[in-house]
């Protein structure tokens, strides 16, 4: 009758949550070696290439660290979301709005200095990705509207919103391709080591995250949220505003999403394609799983994202396999690792004390929140 | 301990041991029910009727020991098992779809093909209505049943599965006096037919009004099988090992018979389901220093009552006020405010389980802990630790909501609100599902509040609760109050009446 979306879990000891990633990763190798097999190579070789290689060299290192940055941001955005038990699965579109809005202003801001450039653009992504997350938000407290289906619905919207403006008014000049003018040189982010492509965005990106930690785990308004995520009902009845809370979750995860546009257009674009994520959004949602919903969790998650994105496109050309076997092993990795999540909450946890039939059915986590939005 | 005679075993438990980590929930358990018996099972909250019961129908594994089901050895592995054998269980918590009626649940308990038999479901509905006198409408919908008509359709779903032991896990506990009735009849009938039916209860008169026998479970051991008519007493003192006492208000009830009421509610309406009020015209004062009991059958509208006056739900019209200062249709936030302490029902739903003890402790005002943007969690866990020590909660500050009994739940709650040191109390069931020690310490906490001063609104379904605490007493009957009295004046058969709606009229 209500789905046990984040039913919490109990008394584990800390480092059931490491090892069960660990275990994760292993039966995904158990289970990925067949497709490996069929490609023609060896599974002992391939998984050294996917996961170990990429960490050998200072070139492919510097790659993982690139490949992690947009996913850091992301896997932040749908984590706060997802913890206040609001279920954004609208990264990808609030990404391409906060990666239009940084084109846009990056462009503008002609000769202005980096110390201005930067936070103007940084402001506008966040306020564009924010903005984005807006509506859903409001039709979910308001009218009860199912956040997963509108949120969704909306990143195909937000593409058409930029091929549209790649084919229209920003459609380059010169070479008449559907890309926007290049931003100015002062908006593009800095490298952080000389001859990479590693750039100011995935130091960013960490801070977001502590940030995104320190709200979450040292003060009230966080405290708030994750009494939300994991009982609305028993939030509103202690006397904290659901409505607020879910639509201020909202808004951070897209602000967060969006910063990820940002970090892509001035750290390697350096303007708006219609090619620019390809699906960090969703990834994200891979990486707030992988992670546990937890701020360090993100970190490692994005990190072996990153290393698997890179590996797999290193193996492709050692080993001769599809590239795309990197992403049949991080989607066996999800299932699994929600797989493990789902059974070890119906070990750890006894049958909830909930109400009867009628109770329960009047607790709809979806239904419009009876307060007034403040 | 021998079965009753000329009747064969139907069940037979032997030597059932399951080990929960440290905790043994059962310690070589026997038991056996034959047909045409109730036999109960009697104990205290965790003395571990309901675990040796989950296992006879297969939810839960024991660790040692058999089940013998008409004399045979069966596998129970599943429900699927144990319903194959003939058991069937309506635990405390339902497995209703509830936006379905009450037909398509019988129906998909039932159904192995393709086709929902929607027309044989009626048909049998109407004829265990005939049968065994379980009346429900086959058309409604179960979400919008009274809790004790949706255990009624449990028992329809475990009689169309042909079961001939009918387990029951505390089925009063959710019940009002009007439907205990109701289901000890349906029982009484289920038992003539030849069933046999497992009650698992800690009620002494229940179990002493439908038992054949009575089997007592004490700290997962069985204490000793009797038969159903023994002594009160006795089976009090085989349950918990000491005598027990009661906690009743004194006598001398010095109530300010003239003072202003602190809490005022004047002609509220609340709207129900079917467009029809779950409360109507409802006025009623509570002064200082007075408990008013609210009685009625469960689906009367108090749960909206409290509701409304948790600030959870928003009445249509009418007014709530605390001395003097309207309160209609205010938010949980400033009902707390106003100094209202608020103990519903659905005591776990009002907590954050997944939250720690101490955190939920101050879920009402983590303003008031917070140092510079931070929360203070010094602050929080000397709370904890000081309410820990004066509730007596058995629960360390860290602990998940969710890991304690449900009479720590309760203290958690009841400290939550008490430490505020309300005004006036809301308080709904306070003691439903708790063992004996913890029932009396939460009447003594809301006698000592009445001790205070404090207005205390109690709702409960145990009208020997209502007798033994309450100064006044009113009667919901379908949304409306039927019924006032002093408690000292009440007598059960009026009170009874009121309930079931045959009382004067408003």
């Amino acid at each position: 009758m209500r789905l046990p979306r984040t039913s919490p879990r109990y008394r584990l000891s800390p480092w059931s949550t490491p090892a069960l990633v660990v275990i994760a990763v292993a039966i995904t190798f158990l289970v990925t070696s067949g497709p490996i097999l069929l490609a023609g190579a060896n599974p002992i070789a391939a998984y050294a290439e996917f996961v170990v290689i990429p960490l050998t060299s200072r070139f492919t290192l510097l790659e993982v660290l690139v490949s992690a940055t947009p996913i850091l941001f992301t896997g932040a955005a749908v984590a706060i979301a997802f913890r206040a038990g609001y279920w954004n699965i609208g990264a990808e579109g609030q990404l391409l709005l906060g990666a239009t809005a940084a084109a846009g202003v990056g462009a503008a801001v002609g000769d202005l200095p980096a110390i201005v450039a930067l936070p103007a653009m940084l402001a506008a992504g966040a306020l564009a990705g924010a903005s984005w997350a807006l509506l859903p938000a409001l039709l979910r407290v308001r009218f009860g509207i199912d956040e997963v289906v509108t949120t969704l619905l909306l990143n195909p919207v937000a593409l058409l919103l930029v091929t549209g403006l790649l084919h229209g008014p920003w459609r380059d000049p010169v070479t008449g391709f559907p890309e926007s003018p290049r931003i100015a040189a002062s908006a593009e982010f800095p490298a952080l080591i000389d001859r990479s492509r590693l750039h100011l965005g995935f130091v960013i990106g960490l801070i977001v995250i502590a940030i995104a930690w320190y709200v979450i785990a040292r003060t009230p308004a966080g405290l708030r949220l994750r009494a939300v995520g994991l009982s609305p009902h028993g939030a509103r009845f202690a006397g904290i505003s659901v409505s607020r809370t879910l639509i201020v979750a909202a808004l951070a995860s897209g602000a967060v999403a969006g910063l990820a546009g940002v970090s892509e257009v001035a750290g390697i674009q350096h303007r708006l394609t219609s090619g620019l994520s390809p699906g960090y959004g969703y990834t994200g949602i891979v990486v707030a799983t992988l992670g546990t919903l937890a701020m360090p969790g993100v970190i490692l998650a994005a990190l072996f994202l990153g290393d698997l994105a890179v590996g797999a496109s290193t193996a492709a050309r050692s080993l001769g396999i599809p590239s795309q076997l990197g992403a049949v092993v991080q989607g066996v990795l999800l299932l699994t690792v929600v797989a493990l999540l789902a059974l070890r909450r119906g070990r750890s946890t006894r049958p909830a004390d909930t109400g009867p039939a009628g109770a329960e059915a009047t607790d709809d986590e979806s239904a419009p929140v009876e307060e007034p939005v403040a | 301990m021998a079965g009753v005679p000329g009747s064969a075993l139907a069940l037979e438990l032997r030597g059932i041991t399951k080990r929960f980590g440290d905790l043994v929930a059962n310690r070589s358990v026997d038991f056996d029910v034959v047909g045409g018996e109730v036999h109960a099972l009697l104990g205290e909250n965790g003395a571990g009727k309901t675990t040796v019961m989950r296992i006879a129908y297969g939810l839960t594994h024991a660790d040692s020991g058999a089940i013998l089901v008409g004399g045979r050895h069966v596998p129970i592995r599943s429900p699927r098992d144990a319903i194959a054998a003939g058991i069937g269980m309506v635990t405390q918590h339902f497995s209703l779809v509830g936006p379905m009626t009450v037909a398509e649940n019988l129906a998909l308990g039932r159904s192995t093909g393709l086709r929902l038999d929607l027309a044989a479901a009626r048909r049998r509905a109407a004829q265990a209505a005939e049968r065994f006198g379980i009346r429900v409408d086959p058309d409604a919908r179960v979400a919008d049943l009274s809790v004790g008509e949706q255990q009624r359709v449990e028992i329809l779903k475990a009689l169309a599965r042909d079961c001939r032991v009918l387990i029951l896990d505390e089925p009063t506990a959710v019940l009002v006096p009007g439907e205990i009735e109701v289901l000890f009849a349906t029982l009484r009938s289920l038992v003539g037919e030849g069933m046999s039916v497992v009650f698992i209860s800690h009620k002494l008169a229940e179990v002493r009004a439908i038992s054949t026998r009575v089997s007592v479970l004490r700290h997962g051991q069985m204490v000793g099988t009797v038969a159903g008519a023994t002594d009160e007493r006795e089976l009090a003192r085989m349950m918990v090992g000491r005598p027990m006492f009661g906690v009743e208000r004194s006598a001398a009830s010095e109530v300010p018979g003239e003072a202003a009421p602190v809490l005022r509610i004047v002609d509220l309406r609340l709207d129900g389901p079917h467009g029809r009020p779950s409360l109507e015209d409802v006025s009623l004062d509570v002064r200082g220093g007075e408990i008013l009991g609210v009685a009625g059958v469960s689906g009367n509208g108090q749960t909206e009552l409290v509701a409304a006056l948790s600030g959870m739900r928003r009445p249509v019209a009418g007014s709530v006020s605390v001395d003097g200062v309207d309160l209609t249709g205010a938010d949980p936030r400033r009902m707390t405010a106003a100094r209202v302490g608020r103990i519903p029902e659905d005591r776990h739903a009002c907590l954050i389980p997944g939250l720690s003890v101490a955190y939920n402790l101050v879920m009402e005002r983590l303003d008031d802990f917070r140092r510079g943007g931070r929360i203070d969690e010094r602050a929080i866990q000397a709370n904890a630790d000081e309410l820990i020590a004066r509730f007596h909660i058995r629960a360390s500050p860290d602990d998940p909501v969710a890991t304690l009994s449900g009479g720590n739940i309760q203290k958690v709650l009841l400290a939550r609100v008490l430490s505020r040191d309300p005004r006036v109390l809301v308080v709904s069931q306070p003691t439903r599902g708790l063992d004996v020690g913890a029932t009396e310490y939460v009447r003594s906490q809301l006698l000592a509040r009445r001790a205070d001063g404090a207005a205390v609104l109690l709702v409960s379904e145990d009208l020997d609760e209502l007798l033994a605490l309450a100064d006044r007493l009113i009667v919901l009957y379908e949304g409306r109050v039927v019924g006032e009295m002093a408690a000292g004046d009440a007598d059960r058969e009026q009170l009874g009446m009121l309930m079931a709606g045959r009382g004067r009229n408003p």
